[in-house]
């Protein structure tokens, strides 16, 4: 790894002196399929002296067997292609890779750019301070360079160098190169603000402009990229803005020492400075910032620390300090922009786990206002999120969070969104602003609404009606369905015909009346649960179709799910499992449905179990797939 | 207002790291191999939870090869610290008395470290495993995540890592899931060196030059440690001035004929040199074997 730094071989010393010193940028570079991006990348590793020379070697020896230059080394083969990824079926690919020069080190996140890997890019974007947008001097700017223009100044990148690469294939011209910045700065209008653009005209193949400046474009006076990289000064704005720390740990070795560690977001933090914990809103000052050999005289951003309090405040992990003259809000409903990462659609209504700082709640995402397109950056009508779509969404959260808008402040308004059940990253989001602040009306203000409360639970009510004749397997079929709800996560209940006549109806007969009443009872209870947000299964003989209807009636469109559990008599009757049968055909019980009172089958169930093949699991299985099939479980 | 520098940089994104994903874990553990990077990994780790102990105790797979100096080294420096040390060593490999010179060194690798890591993880039932591997260690480490998640069979499932936005970190798992974390992930090896210096980190005498007994055996220049090197090959033995580039089984790591027995002078002749880090690891060699598949098997 021969720096060619002739310090090395005579002062090693002064050499390290020097390089300790060094600084650090993170950038990412985008571009898609033969732009030159690997090639770039390879000529930076190679140009900053990253490779060794059996590595050298190696390459020599690759680029003659599987190079696209010749006899030349094809500098694409130091950063490999993506097919291996692709056949390992990695669906999330950054790769991320190191060189440095004598001025600084550079953390590169390589992307590829396709539209598909648009969540890739905005993975590598988010810890970049910069972009390199490759474009190939013979087709100027595509629409994937708006793609990618859009993803980096979303993700909060303010530097962006447009590398317009190939300038070997044309000659070098001038015009050529002028009229693709120009373009380039029209469209960047439509930009964030405060975006700065370096264009850079290159060969990343030859070499021009890469490391020095190239005499085969005289007429372009302004910095070679590494150059530039070197120098373009990063990391003010966060240090410049409000102080912020995510409390990460409690750090509490004995009673005498009470800490709060963090990285610090932004700003800068020093014993005495009056600071605001969120969301508590509790104030206190700061007695001393401390790291291991010494207490610092001041904290900045970027920087991992642990702060110690004046008064005891109580601050626990997820907790946001800030500076107590300039605090950042705390709300529970916000406008934010969200990008989906994961195959399965984003669903409003459906609850994830949102983590932010060091903090998660769950939350929802009650709608999508509008989709942009990520390509034309127009907004489009949309209602759900598909892999890599991106969209303006309003977030609501189970507690309130301390923030920033991602604009003001990329370390705090920022955050990810984790399915539940997976446990996946699905999504990423940056907040606009918020919806309401928590403070003045907090929780009277939600509507606690039907629909809430079955948000609140992840799924979709509905009344399972189980008809049929006694002994049919109604209930052995109602408990079967309801254990299996439960293992997915559904919250259910069951109504069983003989329980309900023990407490609720316990006044009620067999007569005619009385079933009726019995039927407009359950039918209440049932109606009820589901304006709870359960799912609930009963389990009632009900025979005659006008109060089965009565029940349908009441429920919400689509929500009443009539099963017949349809044995024959002649089955029902040999099972008899409660020998009430016997009882009837001996005269003991009266009005005995199917003895001596009818049984009117449904016309039209949603469902028939045919319980004389099918055993009672079989049958849950039956009425899983159907509410799947219909969209009642997700 | 002086800048940060790169290696506060990564010191205190190695540090985030450490303290966001203990705080989710209910059973942490840092494996520690006593070599240069682990010795960089505890040092940070002190560094985050100070003046607290680090609230996770060491672990150390002995395959019951490694350098006699850097067992020593190891008992004493977690008793200095006040770290719990772990040793695990799998007892069926030694009853079945497997070793290098015996076995071959995959084989060898296979049950003495891969095998031993997964009894240990299991034996102790740890969800998080902190590691000190480096992504600028081979091409292929370098789409590694910070955070790798593996099934409650320590498999490497590509389609189950998770994307790593800013710093925020997803270390949700199911029981008997885990995760290894790699907070030096974005540190090179120059990092490594340079931050040693700076921070006048202790690490064993071994990187150091010194006159040590060495043979040549399967293409590597091989210390005898001790007298489990064939009788045969002890005869060859030759004392030259050596020094070891990385640390492991003694038979498995080759040594490197200098005599830079300072810090600066080993940066020196690392900066200078023509070959990279791995070059002394026979197990690189031996196995065509990527790194990809050693991962998928646990050996990270
Ligand atoms: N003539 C010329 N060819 C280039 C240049 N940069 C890249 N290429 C070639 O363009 C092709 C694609 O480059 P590569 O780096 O693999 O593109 P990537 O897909 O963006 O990584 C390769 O054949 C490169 O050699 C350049 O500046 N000039």
């Amino acid at each position: 790894m021969s720096h060619q730094s002739d310090l090395i071989a005579e002062d090693i010393s002064a050499y390290l002196e020097a390089h300790e010193n060094k600084s650090l940028l993170r950038f990412i570079t985008c571009g898609s399929v033969d732009d030159g991006k690997s090639t770039l990348i390879g000529r930076l590793l190679y140009d900053s002296k990253m490779i060794f020379e059996d590595q050298l070697d190696a390459l020599e020896s690759d680029s003659k067997k599987h190079g696209t230059q010749g006899d030349k080394i094809d500098f694409a083969l130091l950063v490999d292609g993506l097919a291996a990824e692709r056949e390992q079926g990695i669906t999330i690919d950054v790769a991320y890779r190191f060189f440095s020069t004598d001025k600084r080190k550079f953390i590169v996140a390589d992307t590829p750019g396709h539209e598909q890997y648009t969540r890739n890019m905005a993975t590598g974007a988010s810890t970049a301070d910069l972009a390199i947008l490759m474009i190939d001097a013979r087709k100027g700017i595509l629409t994937q360079t708006r793609r990618h223009s859009f993803i980096a100044s979303s993700l909060g990148i303010r530097k962006l160098v447009l590398a317009i690469n190939k300038m070997d294939l044309v000659e070098y011209d001038e015009a050529i190169y002028n009229n693709i910045e120009q373009d380039f700065l029209e469209f960047a209008q439509e930009l964030n603000a405060g975006i700065e653009i370096q264009a850079i005209p290159v060969s990343a193949l030859a070499g021009d402009n890469i490391a020095t400046n190239s005499a085969n474009t005289p007429w372009y006076d302004g910095p070679s990229l590494i150059e530039y990289l070197e120098t373009v000064p990063v990391g003010d704005e966060r240090r410049a803005a409000s102080f912020r720390m995510p409390v990460q740990w409690v750090n509490r070795p004995n009673l005498d020492f009470r800490g709060f560690s963090g990285q610090i977001a932004s700003g800068t933090i020093k014993a005495g400075d009056r600071i605001k914990t969120l969301p508590s809103a509790k104030e206190t000052t700061v007695e001393r910032v401390v790291v291991h050999g010494g207490d610092l005289k001041e904290g900045v951003a970027g920087q991992s620390v642990t702060l110690t309090f004046a008064d005891e405040v109580d601050t626990s992990r997820g907790d946001l300090i800030c500076a107590a003259n300039d605090p950042a809000e705390v709300a529970d409903q916000f406008q934010a922009r969200i990008l989906w990462m994961s195959d399965d659609a984003m669903l409003p209504g459906r609850r994830y786990i949102v983590k932010m700082g060091s903090k998660s709640v769950t939350g929802l995402v009650s709608s999508l206002k509008y989709q942009i397109d990520v390509n034309t950056l127009q907004d489009k009508p949309g209602k759900t999120l598909a892999l890599n779509e991106v969209g303006v969404c309003t977030l609501g959260l189970d507690q309130a969070i301390a923030f920033d808008p991602y604009d003001t402040n990329r370390e705090t308004g920022g955050f990810i969104l984790i399915d539940r059940m997976t446990n996946n990253t699905v999504g990423l989001g940056l907040i606009d602003f918020a919806l309401r602040r928590a403070g003045n009306i907090h929780w009277q203000a939600l509507d606690v609404d039907r629909k809430a409360l079955s948000d609140q639970k992840d799924q979709k009510p509905a009344v399972l009606w189980f008809t049929g004749l006694s002994g049919s397997g109604k209930s052995t079929i109602a408990n079967a369905l309801q254990k299996k709800l439960y293992s997915m996560g559904k919250h259910t209940f069951v109504l069983d015909g003989d329980n309900v006549r023990h407490g609720l109806n316990r006044d009620l007969g067999f007569t005619d009346e009385d079933r009726v009443e019995n039927i407009r009872r359950v039918s209440n209870v049932a109606k009820l649960m589901s304006d709870a947000g359960l799912i609930t299964l009963v389990s009632f003989i009900s025979p005659f179709r006008s109060e089965r209807q009565m029940a349908r009636n009441m429920m919400s469109d689509g929500e009443f799910v009539e099963i017949h559990v349809d044995t024959p008599l002649n089955v029902a009757e040999e099972r008899d499992v409660k020998g009430l049968y016997k009882r009837a055909r001996a005269g003991e019980i009266k009005n005995f449905t199917g003895i001596d009172s009818p049984y009117e089958a449904p016309n039209q169930p949603e469902i028939t179990i045919d319980t004389v093949d099918a055993t009672a699991e079989e049958a849950a299985d039956q009425i899983v797939k159907w509410m799947q099939d219909k969209g009642f479980l997700s | 207002m002086t800048e940060l520098t790169h290696l506060d940089r990564l010191e205190a994104e190695s540090i985030h790291i450490m303290r966001e994903v203990i705080s989710d874990a209910e059973n942490p553990v840092m494996l520690y191999s006593v070599g240069k990077d682990s010795a960089v990994m505890l040092h940070l780790a002190m560094k985050a939870f100070y003046p607290s102990v680090p609230p996770f105790p060491l672990m150390h797979v002995d395959t019951t090869w490694k350098f006699s100096e850097m067992i020593a080294f190891r008992d004493r420096k977690a008793a200095e610290i006040g770290m719990d040390l772990i040793v695990h060593t799998n007892q069926d490999g030694v009853e079945q008395g497997v070793g290098p010179f015996t076995h071959g060194s995959s084989l060898h690798t296979d049950i003495m470290k891969t095998t031993a890591l997964k009894q240990a993880l299991d034996k102790y039932k740890f969800d998080l495993a902190f590691g000190g591997a480096r992504r600028d260690e081979e091409k292929s480490r370098a789409k590694e995540r910070i955070c790798s998640f593996r099934t409650a069979e320590h498999r490497w499932d590509p389609k189950s890592q998770r994307p790593e936005l800013w710093n925020l970190y997803n270390t949700r798992i199911r029981k008997g899931e885990s995760i290894r974390a790699f907070p030096l992930s974005n540190w090179t090896e120059l990092d490594i060196w340079q931050y040693i210096r700076r921070e006048s980190i202790e690490i064993v005498p071994l990187y150091y030059a010194a006159k040590r007994p060495v043979i040549e055996w399967e293409g590597s220049q091989i210390m005898v440690d001790d007298d489990r090197v064939p009788a045969e090959l002890r005869a060859t033995a030759v004392e030259k001035y050596v020094r070891f580039r990385t640390l492991g089984c003694y038979p498995l790591t080759g040594a490197v004929e200098s005599k830079a027995d300072t810090l600066e002078e080993i940066i020196q002749e690392m900066l200078l040199t023509k070959s990279s880090e791995r070059q002394g690891r026979t197990i690189d060699r031996d196995q065509a074997a990527s790194m990809e598949k050693k991962k998928q098997e646990g050996y990270f």
